[in-house]
């Protein structure tokens, strides 16, 4: 597997794609950090950046790499390898050439702006690793969209149609459903709706650690009852980890029963 | 060498292989024929893996394929359509491969065979087919593995490259190496094969040597034998 993934790994390194994704955090964020001149403030914007733009771009490419890699996996098939370890290893390479130009592309410019002397290092870890769960996930779904259907056109709007149900309707339909609900107690609904959806609880997770919890009045202090404290947060993180390792494992579900 | 025991794989309600039984001995070159849409490829993907069959069993060289995958390090396989990712350079795939197998190979001697060498820097997206194939090829004969599988060797080759390859696949024989291949051009069939298969609606209607298929057809031309088998099916 460690093969593929290098391969895959290098591959991408070199497409223009990766450095257009680079380039593009490390503008945002010299851009908001030159314009506000704060990093707390800078992590806030960025946050709602990334919370809809990542999983955006991880979907995107994903798919696209699954089915453009199509020719690679099949000369890699007729090889003595382990059919999982072809297409987590280039799962892999997709999901970590993304998370490294966020990581890289963010990390750069707080760098510079005297990160590591202030005290929100831990907002801004946490800001990169709810980035790079995100993308390992979308990624993973992608893959497992591509897995499942043969046609490109079919697999590339599954997967877009997942990013915007995750990222807006589930939304849209939670806040509905809670205005429906209103005369009944719903804070522990509310707080498992948020658990289910990747995006929903990224947001959160960082939004109680910035401590502007108490703009969100009663609901805020719930749930930083919740995700403030240490439990709160391992559970978050398990949750995302799920959301990891259930797409992954579909992924090798799938891949051992397909035709090629 | 490779047995395969009552091989069943429908793609959706198409049915492709029907109970295929075949034992391929070790050693020479057996062609497997068939109209269009016969399973040559299906039953050949699934000696690889590639096609995951429905029923039946695989045996490579004594190994369950199903069991695991390192029986393919004793396989050579060149596929019908040479689709390399585009953006890669012949040398670095071919380096690519070779880690990949981790094993000797001999790919200096084919690329000279094939003269290949003014083409290493280029990428594959830039080749033209015949060219492609060429380097299909050497990926296929560069590692000296007991079982070569090829599958329409000869699309899109000239004159001078066909010759070249038959005299490949003749070392190769002559080397005691079982070679499986798949073709639609008779004449070259003919000159090459020492036993054909011959697959009709997913099973196999005829195993023998040539002149077993001409004496029971009673024709004394090969490609007339194979029409009167389809024509006799057809009407």
């Amino acid at each position: 597997m460690l093969k593929i993934l290098k391969y895959s790994f290098f591959d991408l390194m070199r497409s223009r794609w990766s450095y257009v994704y680079f380039s593009f955090y490390l503008l945002l964020s010299f851009v908001l950090l030159f314009l506000n001149n704060d990093l707390s403030k800078a992590i806030i914007t960025l946050m709602n950046v990334i919370i809809v733009l990542v999983p955006l771009i991880g979907s995107i490419f994903g798919i696209m790499y699954y089915y453009n890699s199509r020719e690679f996996t099949e000369l890699l098939l007729a090889q003595p390898l382990k059919r999982s370890s072809i297409f987590l290893g280039q799962y892999l390479g997709v999901a970590l050439s993304l998370s490294m130009s966020l990581v890289l592309g963010l990390g750069i410019p707080f760098g510079f702006y005297g990160l590591f002397k202030s005290n929100i290092i831990w907002d801004f870890a946490l800001l990169l690793i709810t980035g790079t769960f995100l993308t390992l996930i979308f990624s993973a779904l992608a893959f497992s969209m591509g897995l499942n259907n043969e046609n490109k056109i079919k697999g590339f709007g599954y997967a877009i149609l997942l990013w915007l149900f995750m990222a807006i309707i589930y939304d849209g339909v939670f806040l509905m459903s809670l205005i429906m609900f209103e005369d009944y107690p719903l804070d522990k609904l509310s707080l498992v709706g948020i658990m289910l959806n990747p995006i929903d609880l990224s947001r959160t997770l960082i939004l109680l650690t910035l401590d502007i919890s108490a703009l969100l009045g009663y609901t805020g202090a719930v749930f930083k009852q919740f995700f403030g404290t240490n439990l709160g947060l391992l559970i978050s993180f398990a949750m995302l980890s799920v959301w990891v390792v259930v797409p992954i494992w579909r992924i090798t579900y799938k891949s051992k029963k397909k035709d090629f | 060498m490779v047995t395969i025991q009552n091989l069943h794989k429908a793609f959706g309600h198409n049915q492709v292989l029907n109970g295929v039984d075949l034992d391929i001995k070790e050693g020479g070159i057996f062609a497997v024929l068939g109209p269009n849409g016969s399973g040559k490829t299906t039953l050949i993907k699934s000696i690889l893996g590639m096609v995951i069959f429905d029923k039946g069993s695989i045996e490579v060289l004594g190994n369950n394929i199903k069991k695991n995958a390192d029986y393919r390090r004793q396989i050579d396989y060149l596929p019908q359509i040479a689709n390399f990712p585009s953006n890669l350079k012949v040398k670095e795939l071919v380096k690519m491969i070779k880690d990949l197998r981790g094993k000797a190979s001999e790919e200096e001697k084919l690329i000279k065979l094939f003269g290949l060498q003014p083409f290493m820097d280029k990428k594959l997206g830039n080749l033209s087919g015949g060219t492609k194939q060429k380097v299909n090829i050497v990926l296929a004969f560069m590692f000296n593995s007991a079982l070569i599988i090829l599958d329409e060797p000869t699309t899109g080759l000239d004159p001078v490259s066909l010759i070249r390859l038959k005299a490949l696949i003749q070392e190769e024989k002559k080397k005691g190496k079982t070679i499986l291949i798949t073709s639609h051009i008779m004449s070259f069939v003919e000159e090459m094969a020492d036993e054909i298969v011959f697959l009709l609606e997913g099973t196999i209607y005829f195993k023998g040597s040539i002149q077993e298929l001409k004496d029971t057809t009673e024709q004394t031309d090969f490609e007339h034998a194979i029409a009167s088998i389809l024509n006799q099916n057809h009407a």
